[in-house]
């Protein structure tokens, strides 16, 4: 993930989020205030449409590029639905329907999640916790109709949605589909497995991002923090927590790229993602825990912006499956084909 | 800007994949045939296995074939390495001179000794120790004192090496020896790279049996052993600039996070292929550490390609790798249905024993070849924090 389209597509996000994504903008955000020049800088960069094909009004990206972005959005804390807009985007344009404007999310987010679509053309079902549901001007949803998986595009505005948040003060709202007519459509190759496993890649994703700033962060606080005389990256113990902290961020990083190299192919492998999601979400929770230990009382402040990396690492981690779900489903993979394919499985898979 | 390390992907090129079918089926026919037994988790020594090796192409592959390489690429060599390390194949006799002393001949070397040397490493011919640690120098490396003394037409050494591994098989040592005094300025400075046969009248191996009862490391004795000024490896008290570069390719390799594979192989065929949620996840979980930390030195592999030196994504990968080797006996230990006299005796007992050599061994993953403690202050130091 490093040739040029890439780099270009990253720099124009990354300058972005530098000039627009400040920890005013995301404390802001906490409170209910839409960052609008954010997001609007984004659509008018293509950004949020990376992943619809230039046909159906999008900007044709590759996946890589568009994981790429996110890993950039979780370095920054972007508090906007980039990743949900991605995701919807996708969902859409899989099934031929061009993606419309404004902030997007998705619907269901859990394995279980259960939207029907009736012969009168109406939905029945709700969805908890979906991303800025609240901020979304549409929702991409997989419903059952009878037998069949269909994606319906719906408004978001009259649907009853009760506000609730994440752990790092994002919204994650349930919302209720009865009986809401969608705008469109289209029947999908798109399972909700599938959509979970794109989920998983991309908090998977978000996680390395937000990882890289609190591994920055951390070594800058270290260095400027004197204690005893000296600042507190002299002290072995500090070094060596710091070290660990960077083995995790790569790890992390790594692991993620797996994921996204998976959705870049068409089968979605359940064991490259399944390998991120456990991977990214351990080194999430041991990369959180170093830094806020390096930081002290302070990092434990509202007012220092630690926080927002690693309030949404804890609530990413949880996302679209937590480390146990993905665990036992890898552990059942790697059981079904045996142990003499255990090595055979692990080169195949990475 | 990110203080991150850049681990790249590296992908394998068609010929790699061809190649490690080409290994595979090889082993298979190997283990059929009874040269070793993949399943005792132990590679061993066996310098008619490495011989069939050299034979074959996979020692010193990606040296110039002028000194009997082959000139394939880093990644095609790492194929070959974890395809042999998986299935615990007995590559000791070869594999130091393959991973390290080859390189630092290759590149330190005088052109006589090259000619004369390399052919038979990649043959499989000549067995390497490394003789870096001393009783009093033993993380603290550019502390060595075994004196190397100039005299007529060469040097007469006298010290000794400690921990040295194969020292007892090898027929040849890459010695760090003492030539100079450190100065005020360069604490380091004062160390020279020596080539060593191991026959030199003067030098006396003795054995010291580690915790599991085998016989890997030794104590060797210098006193008064001449050495032809030939064999000097670079410059004279120049040594502590050469040896950095070379740690890329000893840490970053499979032999850094695959030690201890077996008892999680054993815990796989004793849970059978419908384990409990709760063993399932046990066994992803360690899966998924064993994936990433794969692509992580593939990743390292492909930056030597390149013709990188990552030095410290290397440091990061030994430190990760050796954790996870380390802990997974234990991991492994707790997951693992209780031992019932139900149970069919071969799957079981195999399980116990590849455990139980696995916990033995643990302590040492996080020693040899740089300490976890000299390992992150590497890591710190690529922080900028030292």
């Amino acid at each position: 993930m490093s040739d040029a389209t890439d780099d270009i597509i990253v720099d124009t996000a990354t300058r972005i989020f530098q000039d627009l994504c400040l920890p005013a903008t995301i404390n802001d955000a906490e409170k209910g205030v839409w960052p609008k020049a954010l997001w609007d800088a984004l659509e008018a960069s293509g950004l949020t449409v990376a992943w619809v094909a230039e046909d159906l009004g999008g900007a044709g990206a590759a996946m890589a590029d568009g994981f790429a972005v996110l890993r950039a959005a979780g370095r920054f804390a972007a508090p906007v639905p980039l990743a949900e807009t991605l995701m919807a985007g996708w969902l859409l344009a899989r099934a031929g329907i061009p993606a419309p404007g404004g902030p997007l999310t998705i619907a269901p987010v859990h394995a279980d999640g259960d939207i029907a679509l009736g012969g009168d053309g109406r939905l029945a079902g709700r969805a908890r916790r979906v991303p800025f549901a609240r901020n979304a001007a549409h929702i991409a949803v997989l419903v059952r109709r009878g037998d069949e998986r269909a994606v319906a595009l719906v408004a978001a505005s009259g649907l009853p949605i009760s506000h609730d948040q994440s752990l790092a003060g994002e919204p994650r709202d349930t919302v209720s589909f009865d009986g809401a007519t969608p705008e469109t459509v289209k029947p999908t190759d798109i399972n909700l497995d599938m959509l979970q496993r794109l989920g998983a890649a991309v908090r998977s994703q978000q996680i390395a991002g937000a990882l890289e700033k609190i591994l920055e962060q951390s070594v800058q606080y270290a260095l400027d923090r004197s204690q005893f005389g000296r600042p507190i990256a002299k002290f072995q113990a500090v070094q060596h927590n710091l070290a660990t902290l960077a083995g995790e961020v790569a790890a992390a990083g790594a692991a993620a790229d797996l994921a996204a190299e998976a959705c870049a192919g068409t089968d979605f492998g359940i064991a490259e993602i399944a390998i991120a999601k456990v991977r990214a979400g351990e080194a999430a929770g041991n990369g959180a825990a170093i830094a806020h230990q390096v930081h002290g009382a302070m990092g434990f402040t509202y007012e220092h912006t630690l926080h927002h990396a690693t309030r949404r690492l804890w609530s990413w981690r949880e996302e679209f499956g937590n480390e146990a779900v993905w665990a036992t489903r890898l552990g059942q993979l790697v059981a079904a084909e045996g142990a003499d394919r255990l090595w055979p499985f692990v080169t195949q898979h990475t | 800007m990110t203080t991150s390390f850049r681990f790249d992907p590296a992908e394998l090129p068609p010929e790699a994949r061809e190649l490690r079918q080409e290994v595979r089926a090889f082993l298979a026919a190997e283990a059929e045939a009874g040269t070793f037994s993949p399943h005792r988790g132990k590679g061993g020594f066996s310098r008619e296995f490495s011989r069939k090796l050299g034979a074959r192409g996979w020692i010193g592959m990606t040296w110039p074939k002028k000194y009997g390489g082959h000139e394939r690429s880093q990644l095609e060599r790492y194929v070959v390495t974890e395809e042999l390390l998986a299935a615990h194949a007995p590559t000791r006799a070869h594999s130091t001179a393959d991973r390290q002393s080859g390189p630092v001949i290759l590149r330190y070397g005088q052109e006589e000794i090259r000619q004369q040397i390399l052919p038979r490493i990649a043959a499989g011919e000549l067995c390497f120790c490394i003789g870096l640690s001393e009783p009093n120098s033993g993380s603290d490396v550019f502390a060595a004192s075994t004196r190397a003394t100039k005299t007529d037409g060469g040097w007469l050494v006298n010290g000794r090496k400690i921990w040295t591994s194969n020292a007892h098989e090898a027929d040849y040592m890459i010695a760090l020896l003492r030539t100079s005094p450190s100065t005020k300025e360069n604490r380091r400075h004062g160390l020279t790279q020596f080539l060593v046969e191991m026959k030199t009248p003067g030098i006396a191996t003795r054995p010291i049996i580690n915790l599991t009862g085998g016989h890997d490391f030794n104590e060797v004795v210098f006193d008064d052993a001449f050495l032809p000024d030939s064999p000097l490896l670079g410059e004279v008290d120049m040594a502590w600039k050469q040896a950095t570069d070379e740690l890329a390719y000893e840490r970053s390799g499979p032999d850094r996070w695959i030690e201890t594979l077996s008892a999680l192989t054993e815990l796989v065929r004793v849970a059978g292929d419908e384990p409990s949620e709760h063993l399932a996840e046990g066994i992803g979980r360690q899966i998924a550490h064993l994936a990433t930390l794969r692509r992580m030195s593939l990743s390292v592999a492909g930056m030597l390609q390149a013709g990188k030196t990552p030095a410290v994504e290397s440091a990061v990968v030994k430190d990760l790798g050796t954790n996870f080797e380390q802990a997974l006996p234990d991991k492994v230990r707790l997951l693992a249905p209780p031992p019932g006299d139900a149970q069919p005796d071969g799957n079981d007992d195999r399980f116990e024993e590849a455990l139980r050599y696995t916990t033995l061994i643990a302590p040492k993953l996080t020693i040899q070849g740089g300490t976890r403690e000299v390992l992150r202050g590497i890591i710190a130091r690529g922080l900028g924090l030292r």
